[in-house]
């Protein structure tokens, strides 16, 4: 007799913590051929808002954490996701209609952009800052440090783990915290990574996943005063010039849309994009 | 004169030779504005000095044609070395031309000559010099091989620096490949126009730098102006906002010097004698026309009385008056208009219940001119204490602990500038950690190099003006045919989506 299975429930990764949507909304995701998969938590804009307390409240840890453990912590996120690659070749197949080769591919470049990202941890400042030879008894140094609270729509495109992990990585390696939407047509890799990274070392709050409506939710994340970025990434479709509009009240560094194959491609600049580059003149005595 | 007064040592203006009118800079000409010229006067004597010319968009349009002409005829086909060239030449004739254009400064700006003399002139040819050799050296700017020239940059600067943020936005936007339009504060047009004289004499080639002056009208064509590649903006943070979303959506480059309001923090085992100095040099510096000021003097409650009262003693040998006078410590404030804004947020801060003291000195009769004043018992939450006086006011608030001071430091929605002082090494680089500000001065304040980076954190705005972060901000990473192995990436160039071209991406199902 075939042994009946037991479904997940899905639902949010707010500090540290799998709370249910406080809306108590949820909403189907259906396979690509129009099957129920899941009934995932349909976010709010409370639980966006306990998000960007939670990732506030986490800054501190991880941006004072030492670049050595964060790229640790990283690269163990790898580590994980790794020993887990069935179950995430598995939900990306019903979810998105690839074989078992293709997307088995997704999860192994989402591994490998955990690791490469990893590597980063203690070389960005180095790269990116430099000593500066002022003209005057002084020892002055520019260091990037990162910029605070990262709001992040993940790409809504194909190969949702990979688009996620593509723009969760950078942001957090520099030392941000993420209040992230999730993939809305194909959320199940983000609630499956919350797992992975919930048993990674990364504290609580570092990494927050909403999933939902990326029009409904992104809005008050943009005008949300207490986040310091914007990562667009995945926002085309949405009116993302008018999120963009209401960034500026607050100033907040933005990111725009991309699309295409290289769309969140791994580079320096993703990093550098959340980082603020801090100059200290050190007075010298004059012997 | 009293017994062991100063005579008065004005600095001479003979060597200045000024016109009535001055026109637009464009295409390397003058030329005459379309809109109504207006009066630039002394803020000392509130004399005119010339009349400026007002660009209207006709103008506006003109100059971004010169300067997309320049670019895509000249300037983008030199070589780096040529490029560099023209910067050291400009650099040198700035330096053989430094007192006029000193005198220039201080005529129209207020501040006093020993600022302008020593500090803001010589920085600027320093600009020049330090960028002109960036010139042929792109490849090191930091966003990888070949990077490309972003086109025509819009550049709005400010008042409190004429010339010297006119070399901060040119110096970086030529070395990189850009040509430019720049326009300088409507009230201290005068240097940007010398400086125009300057390129004549250096033979850049016409339409590389263009200088359009107005009004904030003429700023917002500008910024606003469809042809323009780069964005650079100096000034308050309302005006930064606003053209934050003005450029929402296109692929304008934006780079934000915006407003601030630093903390500098006294620690007990400070040097105080340094420390009063260092004060005085963060607030009444340019009579606090600064957007770094270390407007928010935080010290510890230990030795808050002792400092407060060498301060005032300090502040009474300050010398207010005469800005052409060699001697004079504190110019005149830049406008009418600032002067009110000064004045109104003084009162507003007595009438919260701090505590007035300013400085006992004589205000001329004629002119703009506001006493060094301070502030004590202030809260965090007054007025004065939170918003950009941009004037000789200085806030006291005292604190107990490091961590309190930090998270006075903090609390503020600015981030550009902060002071430590203190004579324990290990304290001032775990402070210096923990304050969210670009800058940060350890036992010194307000020093600035061409070769270090400036700029802010929060709503202080984005980017860095100085040292290779400053030339960055006028580069983009070369082109080149999309490949996303990780093996590949040597910097980020995929294509953003532009709110004119390219539909979205698709969403999947």
């Amino acid at each position: 007799m075939k042994r009946l299975a037991i479904p997940k429930t899905y639902k949010l990764y707010i500090g540290g913590k799998f709370p249910r949507s406080e809306s108590g909304r949820v909403y189907e995701v259906l396979s690509h051929t129009g099957d129920f998969l899941a009934n995932a938590a349909k976010g709010s804009r409370k639980d966006a808002r306990d998000a960007v307390v939670a990732a506030r409240g986490a800054l501190g840890v991880w941006a004072g954490a030492t670049a050595y453990n964060r790229g640790q912590v990283l690269y163990r996120i790898a580590e994980l996701l790794e020993g887990r690659r069935a179950q995430f070749i598995a939900e990306i197949m019903s979810c998105e209609g690839v074989n078992a080769a293709g997307a088995g591919a997704q999860v192994d470049e989402a591994i490998d952009r955990w690791v490469w990202y990893a590597g980063w941890a203690d070389k960005y400042v180095q790269v990116a800052g430099n000593a500066n030879p002022v003209s005057g008894p002084f020892f002055n140094l520019s260091v990037p440090e990162p910029t605070g609270v990262v709001a992040i729509i993940a790409p809504q495109g194909d190969e949702s783990l990979l688009g996620l992990v593509s723009a969760i990585a950078p942001a957090v390696v520099a030392g941000n915290t993420v209040v992230v939407v999730a993939n809305e047509n194909a959320p199940l890799s983000a609630i499956s990574l919350a797992e992975v990274l919930a048993t990674s070392d990364v504290p609580g709050g570092v990494i927050n996943i909403v999933t939902g409506s990326p029009a409904e939710i992104a809005p008050w994340l943009a005008s949300h005063a207490d986040v310091n970025a914007l990562d667009l990434v995945g926002a085309g479709d949405l009116d993302w010039v008018e999120l963009q509009i209401s960034a500026a009240d607050t100033l907040k560094r933005v990111l725009p849309p991309e699309s295409g194959a290289d769309a969140a491609a791994p580079a320096l600049s993703r990093i550098l994009a959340f980082t603020e580059l801090k100059t200290i003149w050190h007075t010298k005595a004059i012997l | 004169m009293k017994f062991l007064d100063y005579a008065p040592a004005p600095e001479s203006q003979a060597l200045l030779d000024l016109k009535s009118d001055y026109g637009l800079f464009i295409n390397g000409d003058f030329t005459a504005g379309r809109g109504t010229p207006f009066a630039t006067i002394n803020p000392a004597t509130e004399q005119r000095i010339a009349m400026i010319a007002t660009a209207n968009e006709a103008d506006v349009d003109a100059a971004v044609s010169a300067a997309r002409h320049a670019y895509d005829g000249v300037w983008s086909r030199l070589s780096g070395s040529d490029r560099g060239k023209y910067l050291f030449r400009i650099a040198r004739l700035v330096q053989e031309r430094a007192r006029e254009l000193a005198v220039a400064e201080t005529l129209d700006n207020g501040k006093p000559i020993k600022e302008s003399r020593d500090v803001d002139i010589p920085l600027v040819a320093a600009w020049f010099f330090y960028y002109a050799g960036w010139a042929d050296k792109l490849d090191h700017a930091g966003v990888g091989p070949n990077p490309a020239s972003l086109g025509v940059a819009a550049q709005v600067i400010p008042w409190n620096f004429p010339l010297m943020m006119l070399a901060w936005k040119i110096a970086p936007a030529l070395a990189a490949g850009n040509t430019v339009v720049l326009k300088p504060a409507e009230t201290t047009s005068l240097t940007a126009l010398l400086f125009a004289e300057i390129l004549q004499q250096a033979d850049l080639p016409a339409g590389v730098v263009n200088i359009i002056t107005g009004d904030g009208r003429t700023g917002h064509t500008l910024v606003n102006h469809p042809g323009v590649n780069k964005v650079a903006f100096t000034g308050s943070t309302s005006v930064g906002r606003a053209i934050a979303r003005s450029v929402a959506g296109t692929d304008k480059k934006l780079s934000l010097e915006l407003g601030g309001k630093g903390a500098n923090i006294v620690f007990d085992d400070a040097p105080i004698d340094q420390a009063v100095e260092g004060i005085v040099r963060g607030i009444f510096f340019n009579q606090g026309h600064v957007c770094c000021a270390g407007s928010r003097l935080l010290v510890q409650e230990s030795i808050h009385d002792d400092v407060i009262d060498r301060l005032k003693r300090r502040m009474q040998t300050l010398r207010l008056g005469d800005p052409l006078d060699k001697n004079t410590d504190i110019g005149a404030i830049n406008s009418a208009e600032q002067l009110a804004r000064i004045r109104e947020l003084s009162d507003r801060g007595q009438q919260e219940g701090a505590e007035r003291w300013s400085a006992d000195c004589e205000i001329p009769a004629n002119g703009f001119w506001f006493a060094p004043t301070i502030f004590t018992n202030v809260a965090t939450s007054h007025r004065i204490a939170r918003d950009e006086i941009f004037g000789p006011v200085l806030s006291v608030l005292s604190f107990r602990t490091p961590a309190e001071a930090i998270a006075k430091a903090n609390n503020t929605p600015y981030g550009l500038s902060a002071g430590i002082w203190s004579d324990k090494g290990s304290r001032i680089l775990a402070v210096a950690d923990k304050l969210r500000a670009g800058v940060i001065w350890a036992n010194t304040f307000n020093q600035f190099d061409p070769s270090s980076p400036f700029g802010g954190y929060k709503e202080s705005g984005y980017g860095r003006e100085g040292g290779r972060h400053g030339l960055a901000a006028y580069l983009k990473p070369a082109v080149r045919s999309g490949a996303r192995s990780i093996s590949a990436a040597a910097d980020h160039t995929t294509t953003p989506v532009s709110k004119k071209s390219a539909p979205a991406q698709k969403a999947a199902k």
